[in-house]
């Protein structure tokens, strides 16, 4: 099985060196890259149908091929979305840590397939290793030519700086994103103008996932069929995928684009610790929708989880044990969204600390049965289209997956006056 | 007012962005790396240095969670609330802390040692629960392993 992300954490000393980095191969892609046309990387991209790992799983190659590539915009970015915080999620760590390399070529050669002369890697505060990691990394490939002006002897450009962040879920928002760069209020922007026209300080700008970024290496170099044989199913590659809750052994693996679900959890996460049974899964951070025991041979892939109402998110599992309650799950999750809604638009301000309450007053046992209406009521006033991002979208999803999956455990809460699990 | 040397390492931010405000962030980290916190009169000079009026740099602070416009103590100790850490028994390590320092969430001890904070997602999930002490990422925690970390921080 190959491992583009993480053959090079298994093969050497994290965090990988650029002299190792380069002993496998490192590099090479932007040695060759000028010998391409900027749009031919793009159209590699596109036809690898490499999808967004960052969660909305947007065509990466779609997404740059809307940046204006006449001479009339001399300045472009392109930016790095390393804000890893969507709960449950701790993928991007890993690449970060270990082969920060294989991230600042998947840039340069991004920013080149888009011709950006300015790079940022945004980073979340909490990630102080990565920090340190990359800020020596970043110099190492200046020191080398691979960043910087005329890198690797050519007439092309690119710098890139590490940015490090003081916090909020906001900031992982594409849009939020570009107001924190710019030394504003992580709240996200009216759509149109999108950012690949109008984005960062007002230039095109293209932000892309870490695990995203770091795909791209391997499709220049490799091309378009090897990137699709990686995977289980049409949508291109290989993904890390995690699994957290009470199984016997936590982690996160590179496996091909497709894998199912239940040989995550069984194969690779060692199935549920002894005591425990499974009872229901959030497939892809906080902010999707619960599966359950019928959908464990789901494939873990963007358009087969959609089939069963769910999303693939981050790729990154948090199980739900027979021992926990969903309803203080749900409480809890909701108290996340509640607490990191920007309160830019209203739905978002008003309805999630409102859904917060409601459920925490049955999880302490003094809900009442029109409380669930309330709940129904929110999930759709709350959903897509109401607001200017997709917090509050993908803040209803586990909660109204919940009230469909594991509605008798809230109406137990209410007829009880108390929860069950307590 | 800030020291010459908060000056420097804040004009050192300046050259990676095209406007003096995008570096706000970094300034607020610089001082509040000096001072622990930001004051009403770190956030007047640092407000002034980048050609930005108090209220719009207090709307960018008072926005982001690990900006601290109060004072904290000199060691911040940040619980991770998130799901897999609430699965995995966060609550035990809170209660644990609340007790051994007397001090709930947003409160400082009187020794001025710690405060205590929650913080979302720590992105360690597969070795929760997790807290960060300044930092230092502390994880796959249980209250005994609690007492021992607490000692290495004066």
């Amino acid at each position: 099985m190959e491992k583009p992300l993480t053959r090079n954490i298994e093969a050497f000393q994290t965090p990988v060196s650029l002299k190792d980095y380069e002993k496998n191969g490192g590099y090479q892609a932007i040695k060759n890259m000028f010998q391409k046309d900027p749009k031919d990387i793009q159209k590699l991209v596109k036809d690898s149908n490499l999808k967004g790992r960052g969660g909305a799983g947007f065509s990466t190659g779609m997404k740059w091929s809307f940046v204006p590539m006449s001479d009339d915009f001399p300045h472009k970015y392109l930016i790095c979305n390393a804000d890893e915080m969507e709960p449950g999620t701790f993928k991007d760590r890993l690449l970060l840590e270990g082969d920060p390399h294989l991230l600042i070529e998947g840039m340069v050669l991004s920013a080149y397939a888009i011709q950006a002369d300015k790079g940022y890697i945004f980073l979340r505060w909490a990630y102080k290793e990565a920090a340190e990691i990359l800020t020596r990394a970043i110099q190492e490939a200046y020191d080398a030519g691979y960043l910087g002006k005329n890198l690797s002897g050519s007439r092309y450009t690119f710098d890139l700086a590490l940015h490090t962040s003081v916090g909020r879920y906001m900031c992982g928002e594409e849009t939020g994103l570009l107001n924190a760069l710019e030394g504003k209020r992580a709240i996200p922007r009216a759509k149109p103008p999108y950012p690949q026209t109008s984005g960062l300080f007002g230039k095109p700008s293209i932000v892309n996932n870490v695990e995203t970024l770091c795909c791209i290496p391997g499709i220049v170099n490799n091309g378009v069929e090897w990137f699709k044989s990686l995977s289980l199913t049409d949508e291109g590659g290989t993904k890390l995928y995690g699994v957290s809750g009470r199984v016997k052994k936590p982690g996160l693996w590179e496996l091909p684009l497709g894998t199912t679900m239940r040989e995550i959890i069984d194969d690779y996460a060692g199935g549920m610790l002894e005591g425990y049974k499974f009872k229901g899964a959030l497939p892809g951070g906080a902010s999707t929708d619960f599966l359950i025991e019928e959908h464990l041979d789901a494939k873990m892939d963007y358009s087969s989880l959609q089939q069963y109402g769910s999303r693939l998110g981050t790729g990154t599992i948090i199980i739900l044990d027979d021992k926990t309650c969903p309803v203080g799950m749900v409480h809890n999750l909701e108290h996340f969204f509640a607490q990191e809604s920007c309160g830019w638009c209203t739905p978002c301000r008003e309805g999630l600390p409102w859904t917060e309450k409601i459920l925490k007053a049955i999880d302490d046992g003094g809900g009442k049965m029109e409380d669930l209406d309330l709940l129904e009521m929110h999930s759709k006033r709350l959903g897509p289209g109401n607001t200017f991002c997709a917090l509050a979208p993908g803040a209803v999803e586990p909660l109204q997956s919940a009230l469909k999956y594991f509605r008798n455990d809230f109406e137990d809460h209410i007829n009880k006056k108390t929860c069950p699990w307590r | 007012m800030l020291t010459e040397d908060e000056k420097k390492e804040i004009s050192g931010h300046l050259k990676d962005y095209p406007t003096k405000r995008a570096a706000c962030i970094e300034a607020l980290k610089v001082v509040q790396r000096s001072k622990r916190w930001i004051s009403d009169e770190s956030l007047k000079d640092i407000a002034g240095y980048l050609d930005m009026t108090v209220d719009e740099l207090d709307s960018v602070a008072t926005f982001y969670n690990l900006v601290f416009r109060e004072p904290v103590g000199r060691h911040v100790i940040l619980i991770c609330d998130s799901i897999s850490c609430w699965i995995l028994g966060y609550t035990k390590l809170y209660e644990h802390l609340s007790n051994t320092l007397g001090i709930s969430f947003g409160q400082t001890t009187e020794d001025d040692r710690f405060t205590l904070l929650p913080i979302p997602c720590l992105g360690t999930c597969d070795h929760a629960p997790a807290l960060m002490i300044d930092n230092d990422l502390h994880r796959d925690l249980s209250p005994g392993k609690l007492d021992e970390i607490l000692k290495k921080y004066d």
